[in-house]
C-alpha cells in the first residue's frame, strides 16, 4: 500500500517497527497490531477517555491519535503497570477501595490518573473530581474512584507507576 | 474454632477476584478476542425515520477493495426468520423485527445492509458506496399523534401504532376523587434515556464447519436467551450453539435484548461458513441500542384532611419506539410504570390506564429500574406536593401511608405482592442519619439569607428476585423465575461452580465466589466461578431484574449444601467419625473438638484416585447440580435524601449530600453493594439532571454523540452516603433481595422533589425530567412573571 509509513515506537518499553497505514488511530495499532487489548474504545471521539494512554509522559486519547503521529516516541499502556500477581499501588488502591465495577473504563482511569498525580497536588475532592472529569465511568458514580485516589495520593512514596 | 468464632466469607469487605485481570489490561471484553480471518460487518443504517425502500444499489460497494460480501433483506430469506417478542398479554400487537430491513424502515439507525470486509475500515469505506433510494412516509414521531385514529402506521399489520394497553382499576376513583378534601396531580414527562454502558455492543461469532457449531461471543447480559432464540430464528440443534459472554462492559438493561446484528453475525458466519464480527461505536450505540423511559403521565392524587391517601388516577403513554423488543416486549417499560405507582403506599381505590404507542425511533427495552424511575417520580413528587398543600411534613406524610408492621405481605392493587422490607425503617434511619430537623433548620436559615436550597426526599419498593410465578415482562412467554448453579469439586479438590447468569460488571464471580466458599467450608481461592456461559448449565436467563444474587445465590447455595453433605459422608468414613460430628471450613473437614481433619484436597484424593479407602459402594461424584425458584420473589426498599443549592446565575444545580438508607437484605458483600448504590444514583442523577434522546420534529436524532448526550462526569457526582438496614430476613434462600437496579429508581424522584423544595417561595413544582438549567429558568421566570401579575392586580 503506498499510503503506508514505517514508525518506530517503544510501548511499555518494547521497541516495535511497524508498516501503519496514515489513518490506522493508534488505539487500532495498539489492539490490533500490537495485541494490547487493555486500552478500549468506547466512544471513537474523545469524549469518554477509555483510551487514554500516555504518549510521551502525558495522558493523551488514543481514539484521537493517528498511529503514525507517534513515530519516536515512547508508549504506555495499562499493561505496562503492575501484573495482576503484583499490582501497582495505583492499581492496588483502585482493588482495594472497589474503584472499579465492568472494569471497561478502568485502563484510561489509571492512565490519567497517573499523569494527574504526576502534575497536580489533586488537594482535596474537588481537585481530584476536576482530575477525573474527562473519563466517563458508567458503573461506580466515581465515589470509590475518587477514595482510590486520595489513597494513592497520600502515599506518594509508592504511588508511582 | 468453633463456628461461631469462625470468620464469615458472606458478609466480609472480600476484595473483589475480577479485578487483577481488569486492573491490568487482561479482560476478556468481547473485542478483545483475536478471530484472524475474521470478517467484518459495517452496517449502512436508515436515514429516514420512516420510509419506505425503493432501491438500493450495492454495485459500486461491492467493487471496492477487500469487500467480501453485500446482504440486504431480501439475501436473508431462508438464512434467517424474523426476531418476534410474542406474549399472553391482552391487547398487545407483537412487531416482526426484520435482521435487515425489509420493504421500508422505522426509525433513523435501523441496519439495512451489511456489508462484510476484510477490515472493518474496509467494511466501512465501502458504506459510502452504497445507494439506497427512500420514499419518505409520513411521521409518527409524537406518540399522542401516533396514537390517534388515522395517524401513519409503523406496522400496517398490527392496525395501530397502539401496540400494549392494558388497565388496572379497583373502586370508584371518580366518585372517592370528589369527594376528597385534597387533589393534587398534573402532567408529568420523563424524557428518554439510553443505557450508555462503556462498551459498545460487539458481537464475534466463530463457525467451526468441520463441527457445524456456532460459537458466539456476546457483549451480553442474557447469553441464555440469546442462544434459545438463536437455535429457533437460525432453525439449529441446541447443542452446537454456545454463547458466551466473558467480561462485559456494563450493560444496565441496553445488553437484555436480542439485537438484529447479533443474530446477523451468526446467520452469516453460518452461511459463509467464516468468522464475522461487528463492533458498534458511539454512535451506532446511541441510534440502535434499546432506549428508555419515556413516558406521559396526567396522575391524580386525592387525600383525606390528615394525610390518608383515598385513591390514586394515572393515564399513561409510553413511547415504545419503532419495535417490540424481543424477548420483553413493548409493555415491559410502560405497563411496569402503572402496576408499580402506588409504590409503597396503602392505596385501595386505583386506576391505571397505560398505552404503549410505536413510533419512529429506537425500540425501547428495559433499562436500570424499569418503569421504577417513572413510577417513582411521578408518586413522590404526587406525595410532596400533597404535603404542601396540607402543611405536613413530606416524612409524617410518607410515615402515614406506608404499608407497615402487619400490614405484610401487602398485595397491592394491581397485584404486585410486597414481602416484609422496612419502608418506615428505610425513611427513619435515612433521616435520622442525615439529620433531617436539622436540615431543615439550615433551610430556613438558607432562605432568610435568599438561596435556594431544596432538601428532597424519594422511598420506594421493588420487586426483586422474582420466582416463576410471575415472569418478569408481562404475559412473557419465557421463564425467568429460575437459574442453575452447577458445583463439582475435582480430583484435585478445587472447587468449580457453573451458572448462567452473566456479569456486567457488578462483581457477580466474587459474590457468588463468597456464597460457595462458605457454604461448602472452602477458601475463596479454593474457587473458580464461570459463569456468562450459556453452555454452563441446562438453562439459564442472564443478568437483569435485580436477580443475579437472589436467583444464583440462592441456586449455589442449594447446589453447595448437596455437596458438603457429600463431602461430610466420604469424611465420615476417612475420619471415622460420625457425620453430626463433622465441620468443614477453610478447606478442610474436621471432627468438631478434635485435631482430626483431613483436606480438600486429600478427600478428593480418596474419593477419586486412591481406590480403596472408601468401600466402591459409599463413593459419591462431588458434585451437585441445583436449580432455585424463589416463586413469587421479594422486595427491596430504599429512602433517598439529597440536598442541594440552585445557582441564580446560572441555574446549575449543585448537589451537596446524597443519602440512601436501603433494605436489600442480607449482604454477600458490603464493597459490592454500595458500589451498586452509587452507580445506580449516578445514573439517576443523570436521568435527573442531565440525560435527554432529543429528536426533531420529523424523528432525525438530535443526540448522537457522548458531547450530546451527556452522562454525569466525577464532578456532577457528591459524595454518597449508604446505610444499611436489615428487616426481617425474606424468604429467599440465604435472605438475599436485590439490589441492582434501586439506585437508578430513587435518585430522579428525589431530586425533583428537592428542586421543588428549593423553589416552593416561588410556587414552583417539577413535573419534567431531566431539570436543565434551560427549563428550570423557563420555569423561574413564568413563576416570577405570574406572581408580578398577581401582586400588579391585587
Amino acid at each position: 500500500m503506498s499510503d503506508c509509513h514505517t514508525i518506530r515506537v517503544s510501548v511499555n518499553g518494547t521497541s516495535h517497527e511497524c508498516l501503519v497505514e496514515s489513518r490506522l488511530l493508534l488505539v487500532d495499532f495498539l489492539r490490533r497490531d500490537l495485541a494490547l487489548t487493555g486500552t478500549h474504545i468506547g466512544c471513537e471521539h474523545g469524549v469518554c477517555g477509555a483510551c487514554t494512554i500516555l504518549l510521551d509522559g502525558d495522558s493523551v486519547r488514543a481514539c484521537l491519535t493517528f498511529a503514525v503521529q507517534t513515530d519516536g516516541c515512547r508508549i504506555e499502556t495499562v499493561e505496562g503497570l503492575g501484573e495482576s500477581d503484583n499490582l501497582s499501588p495505583l492499581q492496588q488502591a483502585f482493588r482495594d477501595h472497589h474503584a472499579l465495577q465492568c472494569g471497561f473504563c478502568t485502563p484510561g482511569m489509571l492512565m490519567t490518573c497517573i499523569d494527574m498525580m504526576k502534575k497536580y497536588p489533586l488537594a482535596d475532592d474537588q481537585a481530584i473530581r476536576e482530575a477525573l472529569s474527562g473519563n466517563l465511568c458508567r458503573c461506580t458514580g466515581y465515589v470509590h474512584i475518587v477514595d482510590a485516589v486520595r489513597a494513592a495520593r497520600d502515599r506518594p512514596e509508592e504511588s508511582s507507576p | 474454632m468453633s463456628a461461631e468464632l469462625r470468620p464469615k466469607i458472606i458478609g466480609a469487605r472480600v476484595r473483589r477476584v475480577e479485578d487483577p485481570r481488569l486492573l491490568t489490561g487482561g479482560g476478556a471484553f468481547a473485542d478483545d478476542l483475536g478471530t484472524p480471518g475474521a470478517l467484518h460487518v459495517a452496517f449502512r443504517r436508515s436515514d429516514h425515520p420512516h420510509a419506505r425502500i425503493v432501491g438500493i444499489d450495492c454495485a459500486a460497494a461491492r467493487a471496492m477493495p477487500g469487500i467480501r460480501a453485500i446482504f440486504t433483506g431480501e439475501d436473508l430469506d431462508g438464512l434467517v426468520k424474523p426476531i418476534l417478542a410474542t406474549s399472553r398479554m391482552r391487547n398487545y400487537h407483537p412487531t416482526p423485527i426484520p435482521v435487515l430491513a425489509r420493504g421500508k424502515v422505522r426509525y433513523v439507525g435501523e441496519p439495512v445492509v451489511a456489508i462484510l470486509g476484510e477490515s472493518r475500515y474496509l467494511a466501512e469505506d465501502a458504506l459510502e458506496a452504497m445507494e439506497i433510494a427512500y420514499e419518505p412516509l409520513g411521521d409518527v414521531v409524537d406518540p399522542e399523534q401516533a396514537a390517534l385514529p388515522g395517524a401513519p402506521l409503523l406496522h400496517e399489520a398490527a392496525g395501530s401504532n397502539i401496540l400494549v394497553s392494558r388497565e388496572f382499576s379497583r373502586g370508584d376513583v371518580d366518585l372517592v376523587m370528589a369527594e376528597a378534601f385534597v387533589r393534587v396531580g398534573g402532567r408529568f414527562r420523563f424524557h428518554r434515556k439510553t443505557p450508555v454502558a462503556m462498551e459498545n455492543r460487539t458481537y464475534v461469532a466463530e463457525y467451526d464447519r468441520g463441527r457445524n457449531f456456532l460459537t458466539l461471543t456476546s457483549s451480553t447480559q442474557v447469553p441464555g436467551i440469546v442462544r434459545d432464540a438463536l437455535v429457533a430464528l437460525l432453525d439449529m440443534p441446541g447443542h452446537s450453539v454456545r454463547v458466551v459472554a466473558q467480561d462485559v462492559g456494563g450493560g444496565f438493561g441496553g445488553k437484555t435484548s436480542l439485537y438484529p446484528e447479533e443474530v446477523l453475525v451468526c446467520a452469516l458466519a453460518r452461511k459463509l461458513k467464516t468468522n464475522v464480527r461487528w463492533t458498534s461505536d458511539r454512535l451506532e450505540d446511541l441510534i440502535s441500542t434499546s432506549q428508555a423511559f419515556d413516558e406521559i403521565i396526567d396522575a391524580e392524587l386525592a387525600l383525606a384532611r390528615d394525610g390518608t391517601i383515598l385513591a390514586l388516577a394515572a393515564d399513561v403513554t409510553g413511547d415504545v419506539g419503532a419495535y417490540s423488543i424481543y424477548p420483553w416486549t413493548a409493555g415491559i417499560e410502560p405497563v411496569q410504570v402503572v402496576s408499580f405507582l402506588p409504590g409503597p403506599y396503602r392505596i385501595d381505590t386505583y386506576r391505571g390506564r397505560v398505552r404503549a404507542v410505536a413510533t419512529s425511533k429506537p425500540p425501547m427495552g428495559p433499562y436500570r429500574g424499569v418503569g421504577r424511575p417513572v413510577s417513582t417520580f411521578v408518586i413522590e413528587r404526587l406525595i410532596d406536593m400533597a404535603a404542601r398543600r396540607l402543611a405536613i411534613d413530606p416524612v409524617a406524610l410518607r410515615r402515614h401511608n406506608f404499608v407497615s408492621g402487619d400490614d405484610f405481605p401487602y398485595k397491592v392493587v394491581t397485584g404486585l405482592v410486597w414481602d416484609h422490607s422496612s419502608f418506615r425503617e428505610g425513611l427513619d434511619e435515612a433521616c435520622r442519619a442525615i439529620g433531617y430537623d436539622a436540615l431543615r433548620s439550615e433551610q430556613r436559615r438558607a432562605r432568610e439569607a435568599g438561596r435556594w436550597f431544596g432538601i428532597g426526599i424519594a422511598s420506594y419498593a421493588e420487586l426483586t428476585g422474582i420466582g416463576s410465578r410471575i415472569s418478569a415482562a408481562p404475559g412473557m412467554p419465557i421463564n425467568t423465575g429460575t437459574e442453575t448453579a452447577s458445583i463439582r469439586i475435582d480430583s484435585t479438590g478445587t472447587v468449580t461452580a457453573s451458572f448462567g447468569i452473566t456479569s456486567t460488571g457488578q462483581g457477580l464471580e466474587t459474590t457468588l465466589s463468597q456464597v460457595v466458599a462458605q457454604t461448602l467450608g472452602v477458601r475463596i481461592e479454593d474457587v473458580r466461578i464461570i459463569q456468562g456461559d450459556s453452555s454452563a448449565v441446562a438453562h439459564s436467563t442472564g443478568s437483569y431484574a435485580s436477580r443475579s444474587t437472589v436467583l444464583a445465590g440462592g441456586a449455589a447455595t442449594l447446589a453447595a449444601r448437596a455437596v458438603r453433605e457429600k463431602v461430610l459422608r466420604a469424611a465420615a468414613h476417612i475420619l471415622e467419625a460420625p457425620l453430626e460430628d463433622l465441620d468443614a471450613a477453610d478447606g478442610a473437614i474436621f471432627v468438631v473438638g478434635t485435631d482430626r481433619s483431613i483436606t480438600f484436597r486429600d478427600l478428593a484424593r480418596a474419593v477419586y484416585s486412591e481406590m480403596g479407602r472408601l468401600p466402591k459402594d459409599t463413593r459419591e461424584e462431588l458434585e451437585a447440580t441445583k436449580v432455585y425458584d424463589p416463586y413469587f420473589g421479594t422486595t427491596s426498599s430504599a429512602t433517598h435524601i439529597v440536598t442541594l443549592d440552585i445557582d441564580p446565575e446560572t441555574y446549575k444545580i449543585r448537589l451537596h449530600r446524597y443519602l440512601v438508607g436501603e433494605d436489600c437484605g442480607r449482604v454477600v458483600n458490603p464493597l459490592i453493594v454500595e458500589g451498586q448504590v452509587h452507580g445506580g444514583v449516578a445514573q439517576g442523577i443523570g436521568a435527573a439532571l442531565h440525560e435527554e434522546v432529543v429528536f426533531d420534529a420529523s424523528g432525525q436524532i438530535l443526540t448522537a454523540s457522548l458531547a450530546d448526550y451527556t452522562i454525569p462526569a466525577a464532578g456532577d457526582i457528591p459524595p454518597i452516603e449508604v446505610v444499611h438496614i436489615e428487616a426481617e430476613a425474606p424468604s429467599t434462600i440465604g435472605g438475599y433481595r436485590g439490589m441492582g437496579e434501586g439506585g437508578t429508581i430513587g435518585a430522579p424522584a428525589a431530586i425533583a422533589n428537592a428542586i421543588s423544595d428549593a423553589l416552593a417561595p416561588l410556587g414552583i413544582e417539577i413535573t419534567e425530567l431531566p431539570v436543565t438549567p434551560e427549563r428550570l429558568f423557563q420555569l423561574v421566570r413564568q413563576a416570577q412573571a405570574k406572581a408580578a401579575k398577581e401582586q400588579g392586580s391585587s
